[in-house]
Protein backbone atom coordinates (compact mmCIF):
# COMPACT_ATOMS: atom_id res chain seq x y z
CA UNK A 1 0.00 0.00 0.00
CA UNK A 2 1.37 3.66 -1.22
CA UNK A 3 2.68 5.36 1.71
CA UNK A 4 0.98 8.72 2.74
CA UNK A 5 3.99 10.63 1.84
CA UNK A 6 3.83 9.22 -1.69
CA UNK A 7 -0.33 9.84 -2.07
CA UNK A 8 0.24 13.45 -1.15
CA UNK A 9 3.18 13.53 -4.05
CA UNK A 10 0.40 11.97 -6.57
CA UNK A 11 -2.35 14.51 -6.01
CA UNK A 12 0.18 17.75 -5.93
CA UNK A 13 0.99 16.58 -9.12
CA UNK A 14 -2.19 15.35 -10.93
CA UNK A 15 -3.45 19.07 -9.41
CA UNK A 16 -0.85 21.13 -11.53
CA UNK A 17 -1.83 18.80 -14.50
CA UNK A 18 -5.24 19.73 -14.21
CA UNK A 19 -4.20 23.46 -14.20
CA UNK A 20 -2.46 22.80 -17.36
CA UNK A 21 -5.04 20.76 -19.27
CA UNK A 22 -7.76 23.58 -17.88
CA UNK A 23 -5.43 26.73 -18.89
CA UNK A 24 -5.07 25.01 -22.79
CA UNK A 25 -8.69 24.67 -22.76
CA UNK A 26 -9.26 28.27 -22.17
CA UNK A 27 -6.16 28.83 -24.71
CA UNK A 28 -8.17 26.94 -27.09
CA UNK A 29 -11.46 28.00 -26.71
CA UNK A 30 -10.38 32.43 -27.25
CA UNK A 31 -8.18 30.49 -30.46
CA UNK A 32 -11.44 28.93 -31.72
CA UNK A 33 -13.08 31.88 -31.69
CA UNK A 34 -11.28 33.57 -33.85
CA UNK A 35 -10.66 30.84 -36.13
CA UNK A 36 -14.48 30.27 -36.33
CA UNK A 37 -14.89 34.11 -37.39
CA UNK A 38 -11.99 33.97 -39.86
CA UNK A 39 -13.91 30.62 -41.45
CA UNK A 40 -16.88 32.96 -41.35
CA UNK A 41 -15.40 36.11 -43.31
CA UNK A 42 -14.06 33.81 -45.48
CA UNK A 43 -17.23 32.17 -46.73
CA UNK A 44 -18.55 34.80 -49.42
CA UNK A 45 -16.00 34.62 -51.41
CA UNK A 46 -15.70 30.98 -51.63
CA UNK A 47 -19.56 31.05 -52.20
CA UNK A 48 -19.11 33.47 -55.14
CA UNK A 49 -16.07 31.22 -57.00
CA UNK A 50 -18.61 28.19 -56.41
CA UNK A 51 -21.02 29.93 -58.01
CA UNK A 52 -18.86 31.33 -61.01
CA UNK A 53 -17.71 27.87 -61.60
CA UNK A 54 -20.54 26.60 -61.59
CA UNK A 55 -21.99 29.03 -64.69
CA UNK A 56 -18.97 28.64 -66.47
CA UNK A 57 -18.13 24.79 -65.74
CA UNK A 58 -22.05 23.97 -67.24
CA UNK A 59 -20.90 26.25 -70.46
CA UNK A 60 -17.67 24.97 -70.85
CA UNK A 61 -17.10 21.96 -69.29
CA UNK A 62 -18.66 19.51 -71.99
CA UNK A 63 -16.37 21.06 -74.77
CA UNK A 64 -13.74 18.68 -76.38
CA UNK A 65 -10.95 21.58 -75.12
CA UNK A 66 -11.90 22.06 -72.04
CA UNK A 67 -9.26 22.51 -69.82
CA UNK A 68 -7.57 19.74 -67.95
CA UNK A 69 -7.95 20.96 -64.58
CA UNK A 70 -11.80 20.49 -65.12
CA UNK A 71 -11.91 17.60 -67.30
CA UNK A 72 -8.67 15.80 -65.87
CA UNK A 73 -6.09 13.79 -67.97
CA UNK A 74 -8.24 11.04 -68.55
CA UNK A 75 -6.45 8.90 -66.43
CA UNK A 76 -6.66 7.63 -63.12
CA UNK A 77 -3.45 5.93 -62.54
CA UNK A 78 -1.37 8.43 -60.30
CA UNK A 79 -3.47 9.97 -57.31
CA UNK A 80 -1.71 12.49 -55.13
CA UNK A 81 -3.42 12.55 -51.23
CA UNK A 82 -3.07 16.28 -50.13
CA UNK A 83 -3.46 15.49 -46.76
CA UNK A 84 -3.65 18.57 -44.08
CA UNK A 85 -3.56 18.32 -40.38
CA UNK A 86 -2.05 20.06 -37.65
CA UNK A 87 1.12 20.99 -36.42
CA UNK A 88 0.55 20.10 -32.60
CA UNK A 89 -0.93 17.27 -30.81
CA UNK A 90 -2.87 16.71 -27.55
CA UNK A 91 -6.20 17.35 -29.48
CA UNK A 92 -8.28 14.09 -28.91
CA UNK A 93 -8.51 12.11 -32.38
CA UNK A 94 -8.49 15.17 -34.82
CA UNK A 95 -5.09 14.27 -36.15
CA UNK A 96 -5.56 10.69 -35.94
CA UNK A 97 -8.99 10.91 -37.42
CA UNK A 98 -7.98 12.45 -40.64
CA UNK A 99 -5.40 10.32 -41.24
CA UNK A 100 -7.50 7.26 -40.79
CA UNK A 101 -9.50 8.62 -43.27
CA UNK A 102 -6.69 9.11 -45.56
CA UNK A 103 -5.11 5.81 -45.18
CA UNK A 104 -8.46 4.12 -45.76
CA UNK A 105 -8.66 5.55 -49.17
CA UNK A 106 -4.62 4.92 -50.05
CA UNK A 107 -5.40 0.99 -49.00
CA UNK A 108 -8.45 1.25 -51.18
CA UNK A 109 -6.11 2.97 -54.21
CA UNK A 110 -3.00 0.68 -53.74
CA UNK A 111 -5.60 -2.57 -53.96
CA UNK A 112 -6.90 -1.08 -57.66
CA UNK A 113 -3.15 -1.13 -58.57
CA UNK A 114 -3.16 2.61 -58.48
CA UNK A 115 0.09 4.55 -57.71
CA UNK A 116 -0.42 6.60 -54.76
CA UNK A 117 1.65 9.83 -53.33
CA UNK A 118 1.07 11.83 -50.70
CA UNK A 119 1.88 15.49 -49.71
CA UNK A 120 0.91 16.49 -46.25
CA UNK A 121 0.33 20.00 -44.65
CA UNK A 122 1.16 19.70 -41.13
CA UNK A 123 3.76 18.24 -38.85
CA UNK A 124 1.36 15.64 -37.39
CA UNK A 125 -0.01 13.68 -40.08
CA UNK A 126 3.35 13.26 -41.76
CA UNK A 127 4.63 11.61 -38.70
CA UNK A 128 2.06 9.13 -38.29
CA UNK A 129 1.56 8.73 -42.35
CA UNK A 130 5.79 8.19 -42.79
CA UNK A 131 5.95 5.20 -40.52
CA UNK A 132 3.88 3.01 -43.37
CA UNK A 133 3.88 5.06 -45.93
CA UNK A 134 7.22 6.86 -45.77
CA UNK A 135 8.13 5.94 -49.77
CA UNK A 136 5.05 7.77 -51.25
CA UNK A 137 5.94 10.85 -49.76
CA UNK A 138 6.93 13.34 -52.22
CA UNK A 139 9.41 16.08 -51.98
CA UNK A 140 8.31 19.49 -49.84
CA UNK A 141 6.15 17.14 -47.59
CA UNK A 142 5.42 17.86 -45.08
CA UNK A 143 4.44 21.87 -45.57
CA UNK A 144 5.50 23.51 -42.47
CA UNK A 145 3.22 25.73 -40.75
CA UNK A 146 3.97 25.94 -37.64
CA UNK A 147 5.58 29.47 -37.44
CA UNK A 148 2.41 30.49 -39.01
CA UNK A 149 0.19 32.52 -36.17
CA UNK A 150 -2.95 33.17 -38.57
CA UNK A 151 -3.92 31.13 -41.78
CA UNK A 152 -3.78 33.80 -44.44
CA UNK A 153 -4.67 33.08 -48.56
CA UNK A 154 -0.40 33.58 -48.75
CA UNK A 155 -0.20 29.92 -47.42
CA UNK A 156 -2.52 28.55 -49.94
CA UNK A 157 -1.49 29.85 -52.23
CA UNK A 158 1.90 28.42 -51.91
CA UNK A 159 0.72 25.29 -51.36
CA UNK A 160 -1.65 25.68 -54.52
CA UNK A 161 1.27 26.47 -56.28
CA UNK A 162 3.16 23.44 -55.45
CA UNK A 163 0.12 21.31 -56.03
CA UNK A 164 -0.34 23.17 -59.90
CA UNK A 165 3.46 23.05 -60.72
CA UNK A 166 3.29 19.05 -59.88
CA UNK A 167 0.43 18.77 -62.03
CA UNK A 168 2.05 20.76 -64.67
CA UNK A 169 4.57 18.06 -64.92
CA UNK A 170 1.93 15.34 -65.01
CA UNK A 171 3.12 14.07 -61.99
CA UNK A 172 -0.08 12.60 -61.21
CA UNK A 173 -3.69 12.74 -62.44
CA UNK A 174 -5.88 13.02 -59.68
CA UNK A 175 -5.59 15.13 -56.29
CA UNK A 176 -7.60 14.77 -53.33
CA UNK A 177 -7.61 16.97 -50.31
CA UNK A 178 -8.16 15.47 -47.14
CA UNK A 179 -9.01 17.64 -44.18
CA UNK A 180 -11.08 17.73 -41.18
CA UNK A 181 -14.64 19.91 -41.35
CA UNK A 182 -15.90 22.12 -38.89
CA UNK A 183 -19.00 20.88 -37.74
CA UNK A 184 -19.29 21.87 -34.52
CA UNK A 185 -16.95 22.41 -31.62
CA UNK A 186 -17.79 18.60 -30.03
CA UNK A 187 -17.92 17.23 -34.22
CA UNK A 188 -15.52 17.49 -36.50
CA UNK A 189 -15.58 14.98 -39.52
CA UNK A 190 -12.31 14.02 -41.73
CA UNK A 191 -13.63 14.83 -45.40
CA UNK A 192 -12.22 14.21 -48.54
CA UNK A 193 -12.53 16.86 -50.97
CA UNK A 194 -11.78 16.45 -54.95
CA UNK A 195 -9.57 19.37 -56.22
CA UNK A 196 -8.35 18.10 -59.30
CA UNK A 197 -10.19 17.81 -61.71
CA UNK A 198 -12.39 20.23 -59.90
CA UNK A 199 -15.77 19.27 -58.95
CA UNK A 200 -18.26 21.49 -60.60
CA UNK A 201 -20.50 22.86 -58.08
CA UNK A 202 -24.17 21.70 -58.69
CA UNK A 203 -25.42 24.38 -61.24
CA UNK A 204 -29.09 23.62 -59.83
CA UNK A 205 -28.42 25.36 -56.48
CA UNK A 206 -25.84 28.16 -57.74
CA UNK A 207 -27.98 31.13 -58.47
CA UNK A 208 -29.27 32.93 -61.28
CA UNK A 209 -27.94 36.34 -61.90
CA UNK A 210 -30.03 38.67 -60.44
CA UNK A 211 -33.75 39.84 -61.52
CA UNK A 212 -34.06 40.33 -65.18
CA UNK A 213 -30.98 39.29 -65.92
CA UNK A 214 -31.66 36.23 -67.26
CA UNK A 215 -29.54 36.39 -70.70
CA UNK A 216 -26.35 35.28 -70.43
CA UNK A 217 -23.27 37.07 -68.88
CA UNK A 218 -21.11 38.40 -71.59
CA UNK A 219 -17.14 37.45 -70.87
CA UNK A 220 -14.16 39.59 -70.90
CA UNK A 221 -11.69 38.47 -72.56
CA UNK A 222 -13.14 35.01 -73.39
CA UNK A 223 -14.97 32.42 -71.46
CA UNK A 224 -12.08 29.87 -71.86
CA UNK A 225 -9.78 32.66 -70.33
CA UNK A 226 -11.75 33.03 -67.83
CA UNK A 227 -12.06 29.44 -66.92
CA UNK A 228 -7.63 29.08 -67.10
CA UNK A 229 -7.44 32.11 -64.55
CA UNK A 230 -10.39 30.80 -62.07
CA UNK A 231 -9.60 27.14 -61.99
CA UNK A 232 -6.01 27.75 -60.62
CA UNK A 233 -7.36 30.34 -58.41
CA UNK A 234 -10.38 27.57 -57.23
CA UNK A 235 -7.72 25.35 -55.88
CA UNK A 236 -6.07 27.52 -53.75
CA UNK A 237 -9.38 28.73 -52.89
CA UNK A 238 -10.74 25.52 -51.37
CA UNK A 239 -6.99 24.84 -50.09
CA UNK A 240 -7.69 28.04 -48.02
CA UNK A 241 -10.68 26.89 -46.76
CA UNK A 242 -9.65 23.30 -45.85
CA UNK A 243 -6.95 25.40 -44.15
CA UNK A 244 -9.46 27.82 -42.08
CA UNK A 245 -11.51 25.12 -41.26
CA UNK A 246 -9.03 22.85 -39.78
CA UNK A 247 -8.07 25.55 -37.94
CA UNK A 248 -11.28 25.71 -36.38
CA UNK A 249 -11.85 22.22 -35.95
CA UNK A 250 -8.34 21.59 -34.17
CA UNK A 251 -9.18 24.08 -31.62
CA UNK A 252 -12.89 22.61 -31.32
CA UNK A 253 -10.79 18.96 -31.24
CA UNK A 254 -8.43 20.23 -28.50
CA UNK A 255 -11.14 21.93 -26.12
CA UNK A 256 -13.16 18.43 -26.30
CA UNK A 257 -9.84 16.47 -25.12
CA UNK A 258 -8.52 19.57 -22.85
CA UNK A 259 -11.99 19.53 -21.40
CA UNK A 260 -12.24 15.81 -20.17
CA UNK A 261 -8.57 15.79 -19.41
CA UNK A 262 -9.27 18.39 -16.68
CA UNK A 263 -12.39 16.24 -16.02
CA UNK A 264 -10.86 13.09 -15.16
CA UNK A 265 -7.88 14.75 -13.22
CA UNK A 266 -10.60 16.12 -11.19
CA UNK A 267 -11.83 12.62 -10.24
CA UNK A 268 -8.44 11.24 -10.15
CA UNK A 269 -7.81 13.66 -7.26
CA UNK A 270 -11.06 12.72 -5.63
CA UNK A 271 -10.29 9.35 -5.69
CA UNK A 272 -7.02 10.21 -4.37
CA UNK A 273 -7.55 12.28 -1.76
CA UNK A 274 -10.28 9.70 -0.57
CA UNK A 275 -7.72 6.90 -0.57
CA UNK A 276 -5.36 9.56 1.21
CA UNK A 277 -7.76 10.06 4.26
CA UNK A 278 -8.80 6.48 4.67
CA UNK A 279 -5.08 5.82 4.99
CA UNK A 280 -4.49 8.63 7.51
CA UNK A 281 -7.12 7.61 9.46
CA UNK A 282 -6.66 4.17 9.41
CA UNK A 283 -2.92 5.46 10.78
CA UNK A 284 -4.24 6.74 13.66
CA UNK A 285 -6.97 3.98 14.27
CA UNK A 286 -4.20 1.85 14.52
CA UNK A 287 -1.24 3.62 16.69
CA UNK A 288 -4.33 4.35 19.19
CA UNK A 289 -5.12 1.03 19.74
CA UNK A 290 -1.41 0.08 20.76
CA UNK A 291 -1.60 2.78 22.51
CA UNK A 292 -4.89 1.54 24.58
CA UNK A 293 -3.43 -2.38 24.46
CA UNK A 294 -0.01 -1.10 26.18
CA UNK A 295 -2.04 0.71 28.95
CA UNK A 296 -4.21 -2.34 29.53
CA UNK A 297 -1.24 -4.54 29.53
CA UNK A 298 0.18 -2.66 33.02
CA UNK B 1 -29.45 61.91 -55.81
CA UNK B 2 -28.52 59.47 -58.83
CA UNK B 3 -29.37 55.66 -59.33
CA UNK B 4 -27.89 53.36 -56.53
CA UNK B 5 -26.60 49.54 -57.30
CA UNK B 6 -25.13 46.99 -55.15
CA UNK B 7 -21.54 46.71 -54.72
CA UNK B 8 -19.14 43.92 -52.84
CA UNK B 9 -15.62 43.85 -52.88
CA UNK B 10 -14.47 40.18 -51.77
CA UNK B 11 -11.31 39.12 -50.76
CA UNK B 12 -10.39 35.38 -49.85
CA UNK B 13 -10.08 36.39 -45.92
CA UNK B 14 -12.99 38.19 -46.08
CA UNK B 15 -15.54 40.60 -47.02
CA UNK B 16 -13.93 43.91 -47.43
CA UNK B 17 -17.09 46.11 -48.69
CA UNK B 18 -20.59 46.08 -49.19
CA UNK B 19 -22.94 48.98 -49.79
CA UNK B 20 -24.87 50.49 -52.27
CA UNK B 21 -22.52 52.60 -54.36
CA UNK B 22 -23.20 55.14 -57.83
CA UNK B 23 -20.51 54.02 -59.42
CA UNK B 24 -17.00 52.08 -59.74
CA UNK B 25 -14.39 52.02 -61.96
CA UNK B 26 -12.91 48.57 -62.08
CA UNK B 27 -9.28 47.89 -63.74
CA UNK B 28 -10.45 44.95 -66.31
CA UNK B 29 -8.25 43.22 -68.47
CA UNK B 30 -8.84 44.99 -71.55
CA UNK B 31 -9.36 48.38 -70.11
CA UNK B 32 -10.90 50.09 -67.05
CA UNK B 33 -14.67 49.69 -66.76
CA UNK B 34 -17.14 52.52 -65.76
CA UNK B 35 -19.25 50.43 -64.12
CA UNK B 36 -23.36 52.30 -63.64
CA UNK B 37 -26.81 50.67 -62.64
CA UNK B 38 -28.31 48.86 -64.94
CA UNK B 39 -25.12 47.67 -66.50
CA UNK B 40 -25.15 44.48 -69.21
CA UNK B 41 -24.17 41.84 -67.57
CA UNK B 42 -20.33 41.01 -68.19
CA UNK B 43 -18.15 39.02 -66.30
CA UNK B 44 -14.48 40.29 -66.99
CA UNK B 45 -10.73 39.21 -65.58
CA UNK B 46 -8.58 42.06 -63.43
CA UNK B 47 -5.76 43.34 -64.02
CA UNK B 48 -3.56 44.54 -61.13
CA UNK B 49 -4.86 48.08 -60.51
CA UNK B 50 -6.64 50.89 -58.78
CA UNK B 51 -10.63 50.48 -58.07
CA UNK B 52 -12.34 53.36 -57.62
CA UNK B 53 -15.62 53.56 -55.55
CA UNK B 54 -18.16 56.62 -55.91
CA UNK B 55 -20.16 55.57 -52.88
CA UNK B 56 -23.71 56.86 -51.85
CA UNK B 57 -22.12 60.09 -50.26
CA UNK B 58 -20.27 60.91 -53.51
CA UNK B 59 -16.88 60.06 -51.78
CA UNK B 60 -13.96 58.46 -53.70
CA UNK B 61 -12.61 54.91 -51.83
CA UNK B 62 -9.91 53.55 -53.62
CA UNK B 63 -8.51 50.34 -53.14
CA UNK B 64 -5.63 48.89 -55.20
CA UNK B 65 -6.90 44.88 -56.32
CA UNK B 66 -4.55 42.32 -58.16
CA UNK B 67 -5.79 38.78 -58.98
CA UNK B 68 -9.33 38.01 -59.56
CA UNK B 69 -12.86 39.30 -61.63
CA UNK B 70 -15.71 40.75 -61.86
CA UNK B 71 -19.21 39.73 -62.33
CA UNK B 72 -21.56 42.52 -63.28
CA UNK B 73 -25.52 42.53 -63.76
CA UNK B 74 -27.51 44.94 -64.22
CA UNK B 75 -28.17 45.76 -59.98
CA UNK B 76 -24.82 44.07 -58.35
CA UNK B 77 -21.04 44.09 -59.23
CA UNK B 78 -19.57 41.36 -56.89
CA UNK B 79 -15.76 41.53 -57.30
CA UNK B 80 -13.43 38.64 -56.56
CA UNK B 81 -9.61 40.20 -55.72
CA UNK B 82 -6.98 37.70 -54.29
CA UNK B 83 -5.77 41.07 -52.82
CA UNK B 84 -6.97 44.12 -51.65
CA UNK B 85 -5.65 47.25 -50.32
CA UNK B 86 -7.15 50.02 -49.03
CA UNK B 87 -5.10 52.85 -50.34
CA UNK B 88 -6.43 55.27 -47.32
CA UNK B 89 -4.42 53.21 -45.67
CA UNK B 90 -1.22 53.19 -47.82
CA UNK B 91 1.04 55.82 -47.73
CA UNK B 92 3.51 56.54 -50.57
CA UNK B 93 6.62 56.98 -48.59
CA UNK B 94 6.05 53.88 -46.64
CA UNK B 95 5.91 51.85 -50.17
CA UNK B 96 8.60 52.99 -51.13
CA UNK B 97 10.80 52.52 -48.09
CA UNK B 98 9.37 49.10 -48.59
CA UNK B 99 10.50 48.54 -52.10
CA UNK B 100 14.00 49.65 -50.61
CA UNK B 101 14.37 46.91 -48.18
CA UNK B 102 13.50 44.09 -50.35
CA UNK B 103 15.50 45.28 -53.23
CA UNK B 104 18.29 45.29 -50.15
CA UNK B 105 16.73 41.99 -49.42
CA UNK B 106 17.34 40.25 -53.28
CA UNK B 107 21.28 41.80 -53.13
CA UNK B 108 21.72 39.61 -49.79
CA UNK B 109 19.75 37.26 -50.49
CA UNK B 110 21.97 33.99 -49.31
CA UNK B 111 19.98 31.27 -51.09
CA UNK B 112 17.93 30.88 -54.25
CA UNK B 113 14.68 29.96 -52.19
CA UNK B 114 15.17 33.74 -50.33
CA UNK B 115 16.14 35.46 -53.49
CA UNK B 116 13.07 33.75 -55.44
CA UNK B 117 10.47 34.60 -52.46
CA UNK B 118 12.26 38.35 -52.27
CA UNK B 119 12.04 39.11 -55.79
CA UNK B 120 8.34 37.80 -55.60
CA UNK B 121 7.57 40.45 -52.90
CA UNK B 122 9.32 43.31 -54.95
CA UNK B 123 7.68 42.56 -58.05
CA UNK B 124 4.41 42.86 -56.40
CA UNK B 125 5.15 45.71 -54.95
CA UNK B 126 6.34 47.03 -58.03
CA UNK B 127 3.19 46.70 -59.58
CA UNK B 128 1.70 48.44 -57.04
CA UNK B 129 3.73 51.58 -57.70
CA UNK B 130 3.13 51.45 -60.73
CA UNK B 131 -1.06 51.52 -60.08
CA UNK B 132 -0.93 54.30 -58.29
CA UNK B 133 1.07 56.43 -60.59
CA UNK B 134 -1.09 56.61 -63.19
Amino acid sequence: MASLKDLRNRISSVKATQKITKAMEMVAAAKLRRAQEAAEAGRPYAHRIDRVMAALGAKVGHDEGAPRLLVGTGRQDVHLLLVATAERGLCGGFNSNIVKRAVQDIDALLGEGKTVKILCVGRKGFDILKREHGDRMIKGSPVDLKHVKRIGFAEAEAIGRQVLDLFEKEEFDVCTLYFSEFKTVVEQKPTALPLIPAKIPDSEAAEKPSAGAESAYEYEPGEAEILDDLLPRNVMTQIFRALQENAASEQGARMTAMDNATRNAGDMIDRLTLEYNRSRQAQITSELIEIISGAEAL
Amino acid sequence: MSELFRFELVSPEKLVLAADVQQVRVPGVEGDMGILPGHAPVMTSLRPGVLEVVTRSGNDKRFYVRGGFAEIDPTRLVVLAQQTIDLEELDKSHLDQEVKNLEEDVADAKTDGQKVKAEFALDRLRELQEALDL
